[in-house]
C-alpha cells in the first residue's frame, strides 16, 4: 500500500443562507411540510421564468473571495439537462464554461472554481410502498459548488481541507454548513498511483458521505480498493461509488448516472451575470476577518498558544466573548484559561451557548480582575462564578456578601494554622522534623479550613517561617 | 358574440371560452373589448394546453403578465385560440385538437402557429388577439388571414406566462384588424417585467403617435435576398407596387442587402429545436398534465411523452437533443449561434447606413390548402422571410397589402431594435395607401 499514493479532488456543494430560493420568492426554511415552499417557478409550471436572487449572488461572491478566488466580471448560467422526478424543469440551472469564480487556494489545496447553481428536490423512496414521493421544498435553493484541484494526497488532508473550508464559510456567514442537514455535501474524485508516478490514475467518484469522518473513512476504503485492484494487475473502472457508513465500505452505484450527457447550453432565460469591479470590491472590503488572519492576530496580540488559538478560532461566538473579556480585563491569557476551563465546563453543564450565557464578558472581567489583584483566591473565584451564573450579580458584591475575599491578616491565618496543627499532629510533627514536602499538604488543609479565603502565599510564608 | 363564437367553432379556431368574462376595471383604453389569447399563454379559468394532449385540460394557477396587463386596461379575456402544438408549425394543422380553418377560405390553413388568433380576428370574433412568435408565428398567419400581426423587439414584451418553445426567440405578439389597434395593444403589453429577466428596462414610447410621422421622412430598404427569383410573381408585384406608392408618397426607397439571410432557416432549425428540447423536458408526467404509467420511471416518461406529444413536436425534440449532444454541440449549436450573430450584424449594418425600416413580403405564398404541405422542410420554408427578425431580435409587423386570387397577402416591415415607432410609422403609411 505504501507504494501507492492517493490523489483526491473534492467537489463541495454548499447551500447559501438566503431567505428565498435562487430564482423565485419561495422560502428556504428547513423542515417545512413537503411541497409547501413552492411556487409556479420552482414547480416548473408552464410559462414560469427564473429571476436571479441578488442576495444569493452576494453570498456566492463573498464565499469565492474568502476562498481567494478571482470573481469574474461576467459569468454565464447554463442548463444541465437530465430527467429525474425531483428535477422539475428537466434541467438544473448551473454554470458551466463561464463560472462565477476561479483560481483560489485553501489549506494548501488549489480551488479550481466556484460556481452558482440551484438544488434539486428530494425523492423519498421509503415512505410509500411501490411509489416514490417527491418533495420540492429544496428545489431551487441556491448552492455554490466549490471544486478543488486534485491536490489532496491523504484522507487526513481531505478532512483538514473540509474543516478549514467549513470554518471559512462560517466566518463569512454564507451558509449553515451543516452536513447532517445537507447544507454542505461532499463528493470526492479518488485515484491511486504508484509513488513517484506523475500521471494520474483512473478516478472514481465517491458519493454519499454524510460526515467529515465518513469522508475520511470512505477515501481510505476506496483507495484501498483501488490499490488492491491495481496490485492484482487489474484496471480501475471509472464509475460512481457509494459510501455505506453503516457497513464501512464503498460499492458501485446501481444507477447509470455516470453515462449522462448533460447537453449543457447557455440558459436563455437569464442574461449573463455581470458584476462591476465596484460591486466585487465592496464585498471584498466588507469581508470579516478570516480564520487564518485571526489565528495570527491572536498569537501576536494576545500571546496565546496554538491549542488555545485553535479552540477559540473554531468557535466564532466564543472568540468574540474571549476578545471582549480580554479587552475588559486587560489579561488575555487569564481570560483564555478561564474560558477554556470554567466557562466551557459551565456551558457543558448548563447546556446553553456562549451568546446567551448569563455572565457577560464585562462581568467575567471583573471577576478575573479580583483574581488578578489577589483579592480572591482561585478556589473562591470558582464559588463566586457559580453564584454569578445563578444570580447574575457582580463578582465584587458576591465576594463581599459571602465573605470570599482573601484573608491575609496573620492573626486569622495563624488561628487556622493552629487548628490544622491540632487536628493533624502526625503530619505536623513530620513537617517540623524537616519533611518539607509536607508544607504543600498543610497549605491545602489551611485553604480548606478557610473555605478558600486564606491567602496561600502568606500561609506558605508563615509555615516556612516556623509558626 | 355568441354567433361569432359559433362560427368560429366551425372553423375550429377557439379551444376554450370564458362566458363569465367581464372587464375587471370600469375604464381603461380597452374597456369591455374582448381579446382572444393563444393557447400557450397562461390564463386563469380557461385551460392553457398549448394545443397539446400532454396539457389537455391543464388550468394555470397564475396568469401571464401580458394577460394581467390587458385586464388592467379593461379588456375582457374572452377565449383561448387554437395553435400548432407548442407553437411548432406554420399552419395550425399540428394541433392535437384538430386543424383550424382560414375564415377567408375554410379549405385553407390560417397559417401558424398563432393561426387561431389570426383567424379569430379575421372572423370578427375579437378585434385584438395575442399570439406568440418564435420564427414568424404571428406575422405569417396575419398575412394568411388578412390582418395585422406584430412581433416586438426581443425583450420588449414580458414572456412570463408564455409557455416556452425557444426562449431566446420567443416573444408575445399582437394580431389586430388595424395597425392602430395593434399599436394600442402593444402599448399595453410592452415594458419591463420584473418576472422576466430578459425583458428590457427601456421606456415604452407612444406607439400611436407614430401615425403622425410623415412618409417623406422614411428611408425604406428593399433587401434583395427577400425578393428571390423563385418568389411568386404576383406577390412580388404586390410588394413592388406598395414600394412604388410609398416612393410616390415621398418615402426614400433603397436597395439593400442582408447577405446572410439564406442561412436563417438552417440556423433557426438548429437553435429553436435545441432550446425546445430543454424547455419541453418539464412535461414529464410527474407534476401536471398527462401521465401514462408504465413499468418504472423510464417507462412512465416514455409512455407519457410518446402519447402526449405529436409527431412534429417529437421530431423537433429529437433534433434538438441531437444538436446539443456531446460531440455535436460545436458543429451544430455553437456554429448556428455564430451564424446567428452574422445575421444580426447584417441588420445592424443596414440600419446604421441610414435605413429606417425594411420592407419585404411576409410569406413566399398565400394560404395553402389544408393538407397540401406534408413535407416538414417545405413547411419550414414558410418562415423564410420572417425567422430572421426572431434570430436577430428585431421588431417586425405584417400588414395586409391586398390579395392574390382572392387570398390575402402581407407585407413585412422590419425595424431596428426597439425601433417600434419607425415600424408603426411605416405600417400606418402602408395601411393608408
Amino acid at each position: 500500500m505504501s507504494d501507492y499514493e492517493m490523489v483526491v479532488g473534492l467537489e463541495v456543494h454548499v447551500q447559501l443562507k438566503t431567505r428565498t430560493k435562487a430564482f423565485c420568492n419561495s422560502p428556504t426554511t428547513f423542515g417545512a411540510e413537503p411541497n409547501v415552499n413552492t411556487c409556479p417557478i420552482c414547480l416548473a409550471l408552464p410559462g414560469a421564468l427564473p429571476v436571479l436572487n441578488a442576495h444569493a449572488v452576494e453570498l456566492a461572491v463573498r464565499a469565492a473571495l474568502a476562498l481567494g478566488c478571482t470573481v469574474h466580471g461576467t459569468s454565464i448560467f447554463a442548463r444541465k439537462n437530465y430527467f429525474y422526478p425531483d428535477l422539475p424543469k428537466g434541467y438544473q440551472i448551473s454554470q458551466y464554461d463561464r463560472p462565477l469564480a476561479t483560481g483560489g487556494r485553501l489549506a494548501g489545496v488549489g480551488i479550481t472554481r466556484v460556481h452558482m447553481e440551484e438544488d434539486a428536490g428530494k425523492s423519498i423512496h421509503d415512505r410509500y410502498t411501490g411509489a416514490t414521493a417527491i418533495d420540492l421544498n429544496r428545489a431551487g435553493v441556491p448552492l455554490i459548488e466549490i471544486v478543488s484541484e486534485p491536490d489532496i494526497r491523504s484522507a487526513q488532508e481531505a478532512r483538514r481541507y473540509l474543516q478549514t473550508l467549513k470554518q471559512v464559510l462560517e466566518y463569512v456567514d454564507v451558509s449553515d454548513v451543516d452536513m447532517e442537514k445537507g447544507s454542505l455535501r461532499v463528493d470526492a474524485n479518488v485515484s491511486a498511483r504508484r509513488t513517484g508516478e506523475t500521471k494520474f490514475g483512473t478516478k472514481t467518484e465517491v458519493k454519499n458521505m454524510n460526515t467529515f469522518s465518513g469522508v475520511e473513512k470512505a477515501l481510505e476504503a476506496e483507495f484501498a480498493r483501488q490499490v488492491a485492484v491495481l496490485e492484482t494487475g487489474g484496471r480501475v473502472v471509472q464509475q460512481t461509488m457509494l459510501w455505506d457508513g453503516a457497513k464501512g465500505e464503498v460499492r458501485p452505484a446501481r444507477s447509470k448516472e455516470e453515462s449522462h450527457d448533460y447537453r449543457y447550453f447557455p440558459e436563455p432565460d437569464l442574461p449573463p451575470l455581470v458584476l462591476t469591479d465596484a460591486y466585487i470590491d465592496q464585498i471584498r472590503r466588507a469581508l470579516p476577518e478570516l480564520p487564518d488572519a485571526r489565528r495570527a492576530r491572536f498569537r501576536e496580540q494576545y500571546g496565546l498558544g496554538d491549542q488555545e488559538i485553535d479552540e477559540l478560532v473554531a468557535d466564532i461566538p466564543l472568540a468574540a466573548y474571549f476578545e471582549e473579556t480580554a479587552k475588559a480585563s486587560g489579561n488575555a491569557k487569564t481570560a483564555a484559561n478561564w474560558m477554556r476551563g470554567e466557562l466551557l465546563a459551565a456551558l457543558r453543564a448548563g447546556g446553553g451557548d456562549v451568546q446567551t450565557f448569563p455572565v457577560r464578558p464585562k462581568a467575567l472581567a471583573e471577576l478575573l480582575g479580583l483574581v488578578g489583584e489577589g483579592a480572591v483566591s482561585h478556589t473562591a473565584a470558582r464559588t463566586i462564578f457559580e453564584k454569578m451564573i445563578a444570580t447574575g450579580e457582580g463578582a465584587g458584591r458576591i465576594a463581599d456578601r459571602e465573605g470570599l475575599r482573601k484573608v491575609s491578616d496573620d492573626a486569622a491565618l495563624e488561628q487556622w494554622i493552629g487548628e490544622v496543627r491540632t487536628e493533624n499532629p502526625t503530619e505536623w510533627a513530620r513537617f517540623q522534623a524537616g519533611e518539607t514536602k509536607l508544607q504543600k499538604v498543610l497549605v491545602g488543609l489551611v485553604m480548606k479550613k478557610s473555605k478558600g479565603k486564606a491567602d496561600p502565599q502568606r500561609v506558605n510564608q508563615l509555615l516556612a517561617g516556623g509558626v | 358574440m355568441k354567433a361569432d363564437f359559433a362560427r368560429a367553432a366551425g372553423l375550429n379556431i377557439i379551444l376554450a371560452e370564458d362566458p363569465e368574462a367581464r372587464p375587471s376595471v370600469d375604464h381603461g383604453p380597452l374597456h369591455d373589448i374582448p381579446v382572444a389569447i393563444k393557447d400557450n399563454i397562461a390564463t386563469l379559468r380557461m385551460p392553457t394546453s398549448c394545443g397539446s394532449r400532454i396539457l389537455e385540460g391543464y388550468i394555470s394557477p397564475y396568469e401571464a403578465t401580458v394577460v394581467s396587463r390587458l385586464r388592467a386596461a379593461g379588456a375582457v379575456i374572452a377565449c383561448k385560440t387554437n395553435m400548432d402544438e407548442f407553437a411548432m408549425g406554420s399552419s395550425t394543422e399540428h394541433s392535437a385538437f384538430g386543424p383550424a380553418r382560414n375564415p377567408v377560405d375554410p379549405t385553407r390553413v390560417p397559417g401558424g402557429s398563432s393561426g387561431g388568433s389570426a383567424a379569430a380576428v379575421a372572423a370578427g370574433v375579437v378585434p385584438i388577439a395575442l399570439g406568440s412568435e418564435t420564427g414568424g408565428s404571428v406575422r405569417q398567419p396575419a398575412a394568411f388571414c388578412g390582418v395585422v400581426g406584430v412581433k416586438p423587439t426581443y425583450g420588449r414584451v414580458s414572456r412570463f406566462g408564455l409557455v416556452a418553445f425557444a426562449s431566446s426567440l420567443d416573444q408575445v405578439g399582437v394580431l389586430a384588424r388595424t395597425v392602430d389597434d395593434s399599436a394600442l395593444a402593444m402599448q399595453i403589453i410592452a415594458g419591463r417585467d420584473p418576472m422576466d429577466a430578459t425583458s428590457a428596462d427601456i421606456p415604452v414610447p407612444e406607439y400611436r403617435a407614430a401615425a403622425a410621422r410623415p412618409v417623406s421622412t422614411l428611408t425604406i430598404g428593399r433587401p434583395r435576398e427577400y425578393f428571390p427569383d423563385a418568389l411568386d410573381p404576383a406577390i412580388r408585384a404586390r410588394c413592388d407596387d406598395v414600394l412604388a406608392k410609398l416612393r410616390d408618397a415621398g418615402a426614400t426607397i433603397r436597395d439593400v442587402s442582408l447577405p446572410h439571410s439564406g442561412l436563417a432557416i438552417p440556423v433557426y432549425y438548429i437553435i429553436a429545436p435545441a432550446e425546445a428540447s430543454s424547455n419541453l423536458a418539464r412535461f414529464d408526467g410527474v407534476r401536471y398534465g398527462l401521465r401514462v404509467t408504465g413499468d418504472g420511471l423510464t417507462a412512465m416518461y416514455e409512455a407519457t411523452r410518446s402519447k402526449g406529444f405529436g409527431a412534429e413536436v417529437t421530431r423537433r425534440i429529437l433534433l434538438g437533443t441531437y444538436v446539443l449532444s456531446a460531440g455535436y454541440y460545436d458543429a451544430y449549436y455553437k456554429k448556428a449561434q455564430q451564424v446567428r450573430a452574422l445575421i444580426t450584424q447584417d441588420f445592424h449594418t443596414v440600419f446604421n447606413s441610414g435605413v429606417d425600416v425594411l420592407f419585404t413580403p411576409t410569406t413566399p405564398t398565400p394560404a395553402f390548402k389544408i393538407g397540401a404541405v406534408s413535407d416538414p422542410y417545405e413547411m419550414y420554408l414558410n418562415d423564410i422571410f420572417t425567422c430572421t427578425a426572431n434570430l436577430a431580435g428585431n421588431p417586425a409587423i405584417s400588414v395586409p397589402i391586398g390579395t392574390v386570387n382572392g387570398l390575402p397577402i402581407g407585407g413585412q416591415i422590419i425595424a431596428p431594435h426597439f425601433g417600434e415607432e419607425a415600424m408603426f410609422a411605416a405600417a400606418y403609411a402602408v395601411e393608408r395607401l
